[in-house]
């Protein structure tokens, strides 16, 4: 064996020694990563099942059907069946009539309150508008169903356990013996809650619904949209491409850095302080909550799209200024359509943020108890987030299931955001060499 | 070589090296240190003291130069002795590094493009350029060639566009191999194809000039040989300004060879003398491979 073979095989036995060392380095760090993905996964399953087997059963509502008798006395006593006495006509009386007539035997005023209490005072709505709709209807019988009062339905899904003494549940030994009965009668069954969708909050569990916060949140998210996305995008244009590169810059993109980082509850109160008190704009109004959340998202999407836009080969923009196209042409033409979908996903991350966020809208009133679903940007609204917020400091136990629903409908919203962000996103990538 | 002129050339520092003026033009005498004819007749490019500065670097260094009409002049010297950057002054390309500064005149057709009244894009038109890695935009083989007649508006019309692009691609000896995919996205051409329709890209706005800067340097030899030989057709109509690593590829395709080392341009002549006699010691010393 000749000296360099010599030393060719102790070089490769040295190798050999450190390549397993290198495997062995190469397989831990492997099962590191899969370790921390599936912790990643086991907390996101745990969220899931936690959230949608709390959740679920807010998207179906508890409803009892009664043999309503429109009686000719208790709605229009005087028979001229004019739209005003109509509107009018006390309905709670004829839902409580129907009720005693089903079960004569109940006496006491506290078990008639109880047995009145059984049906949700969204009846009453539902029996006026049949009637103001067809007023023949007065004097004939109908079978109705009616929305159960939230005890009821809390029962009847099974949250409460009917084993538990009396004075420990929500829902009494006499108004078990009813639900009881309805149900072998199938008078009382689990339908679809549409409400649920179509609503805005209630002081009632059994009809408050998601619409009012659904319906702030997407207009907020417009108007953050709207002003963060073209703003963010013409902001890192210009600093990328256009502006020169000095302190003035420099101190610029510090502070750009500094403003992602602020907490939100600051563009809050900056919010409150500027468009509420100075400029005089509506409290709670989702353009206020959105004037906000641009604020707080702006940094993300400039961030994001500077970024984007380094990353554009330097060579497709000497290709098209040694073709003698303009800067604004470079731009136009090459550079944003290839930088765009880097910009379209700071900016998913940016409006996930904003859909996601409460404490800033806390500080412009975006956290009042409202009824109606905001049709306008000034109209007062809250926003899903702050409707979780709320729902879950509530006392009645009916309103958990809708937290958990709420939770899932913001999920789904978020879902669906994402989605039309990754389509968009598609179809704007294009390749380089 | 005479006697006499061996010994300045030998005589390696540069500022005892004074040029011959052996200019044709009579009354244009051209101070400079190169050797040899920095001068042409009729030029369409006229350079002269050109310093550029990058911050403290001062990269090229009193450069004077003609380049002629319909002719090709090949830019030769090691790396980093700025023949790039000069080509790049050529249509202001280095305006887009910040720090670079540009001094001396570059005359146009007897037009200083560095002039205030000057406009960059219109510069850019008449002066084409062709990149070192090939650089078509991510858009179809259509596109890339119709971009530059598009955004100065010289097709009236669709069909004079496709005129146009056809009669680029055809020059650029392209047509044949894509006429049938023109929606095709120009990134998925071969890197000689790539190149090529780069150049046709840059032939479609019909300059006067064409700069390349070491255009076959990511291509194979094949691929290498067509832009040669397409280099060698499009002298007919253009003036060109190549800038090479390969010695060989200077000779291949220029007539005149320009040698550049350390910001100075140390000689310029026909490729033939330049290759076969050259009068100056760094310039032999690089062309006999002892550097560079």
């Amino acid at each position: 064996m000749t000296k360099t073979a010599m030393a060719m095989t102790t070089t490769q036995a040295r190798v050999a020694a450190s390549l397993r060392r290198r495997y062995a380095a190469e397989m831990r760090f492997r099962a590191y990563g899969i370790l921390a993905i599936c912790i990643g996964l086991a907390f996101v399953a745990f969220l899931f099942t936690s959230i949608i087997s709390k959740g679920y059963t807010s998207f179906q509502q508890t409803y009892i059907a009664l043999d309503i008798d429109y009686s000719a006395e208790l709605i229009d006593p005087e028979g001229t069946r004019a739209a005003q006495t109509l509107q009018a006509a006390d309905y709670e009386a004829v839902i409580k009539a129907s009720l005693k007539e089903q079960f004569p035997e109940v006496e006491g005023r506290a078990s008639l309150r109880h047995l009145y209490g059984m049906i949700s005072n969204a009846g009453e709505q539902l029996l006026r508008d049949r009637v103001v709709a067809k007023p023949s209807l007065i004097g004939t019988h109908e079978r109705v169903w009616l929305l159960a009062d939230d005890h009821v339905d809390t029962f009847f899904k099974g949250q409460i356990d009917r084993k538990l003494p009396e004075s420990d549940r929500p829902i009494s030994d006499e108004e078990i013996v009813w639900v009881d009965q309805w149900k072998a009668q199938h008078r009382a069954e689990l339908r679809f809650n549409t409400a649920f969708f179509t609503t805005g909050d209630s002081r009632e569990p059994e009809q408050a619904g998601v619409a009012g916060a659904l319906a702030g949140s997407a207009l907020t998210l417009l108007v953050t949209l709207l002003l963060s996305f073209p703003i963010g995008v013409a902001a890192a244009i210009y600093l990328e491409e256009f502006a020169p590169r000095n302190v003035w810059t420099d101190i610029i993109e510090v502070n750009i850095n500094n403003l992602a980082a602020v907490p939100s509850i600051v563009f809050g109160l900056l919010g409150l302080a500027m468009f509420i008190q100075f400029f005089g704009m509506p409290r709670s109004a989702p353009l206020v909550g959105g004037l906000v959340l641009s604020l707080m998202t702006l940094p993300t999407i400039i961030i994001a799209g500077r970024a984007s836009l380094k990353a554009v080969p330097p060579s497709i923009r000497e290709a098209a200024l040694g073709m003698g196209a303009s800067r604004v042409q470079m731009v136009a033409h090459h550079v944003l359509p290839l930088a765009l979908p880097g910009m379209l996903t700071g900016t998913i991350i940016g409006m996930a943020r904003a859909l996601g966020e409460s404490a800033p809208l806390l500080m412009i009133g975006m956290v009042a108890f409202i009824v109606d679903v905001p049709h306008s940007l000034s109209d007062p609204s809250t926003v899903l987030p702050v409707q979780i917020y709320l729902w879950a400091r509530s006392p009645e136990r009916a309103f958990v299931e809708r937290t958990s629903g709420a939770i899932m409908v913001l999920l789904g919203f978020l879902l669906v955001m994402n989605a039309v962000a990754v389509i968009l996103r598609n179809r704007f990538e294009r390749r380089w060499s | 070589m005479t006697i006499e002129q061996h010994q300045h050339v030998t005589n390696v520092a540069r500022d005892v090296v004074f040029n011959e003026s052996d200019h044709s033009r009579p009354g244009e005498q051209v101070d400079t240190k190169t050797v040899g004819q920095v001068t042409v007749e009729a030029p369409v490019i006229t350079a002269r003291h050109v310093n550029v500065h990058y911050s403290e670097k001062h990269a090229i260094k009193d450069v004077s130069i003609d380049v002629a009409r319909n002719s090709v002049i090949a830019f030769i010297g090691p790396s980093g002795c700025g023949k790039s950057t000069f080509l790049r002054c050529i249509n202001r390309m280095n305006d887009t590094i910040p720090n670079a500064k540009v001094s001396g005149s570059i005359q146009l057709d007897g037009i200083d493009i560095y002039d205030r009244s000057q406009d960059i894009v219109q510069l850019r038109a008449r002066v084409g350029m062709v990149f070192q890695k090939p650089n078509p935009f991510p858009k179809s083989i259509y596109e890339n060639v119709a971009y530059g007649p598009r955004i100065h508006g010289l097709a009236g019309n669709r069909a004079d566009l496709d005129e146009i692009v056809q009669t680029s691609l055809r020059k650029a000896g392209l047509w044949e191999e894509v006429k049938d995919r023109l929606d095709n996205p120009g990134t998925g051409l071969s890197g000689g194809q790539q190149q090529r329709l780069c150049i046709a890209r840059a032939i479609a706005v019909d300059p006067e000039v064409i700069l390349m800067d070491e255009p076959c340097s990511a291509l194979d030899p094949i691929a290498t040989a067509k832009v040669e030989d397409l280099i060698d057709e499009l002298r007919e109509n253009y003036a060109i300004v190549i800038v090479t690593h390969s010695m060989q590829q200077a000779a291949r395709v220029s007539q005149r060879t320009a040698y550049f080392h350390l910001g100075d341009l140390i000689e310029v002549g026909p490729t033939e003398q330049i290759f076969t006699n050259p009068r100056h010691k760094l310039t032999e010393d690089y062309i006999t491979g002892r550097f560079g």
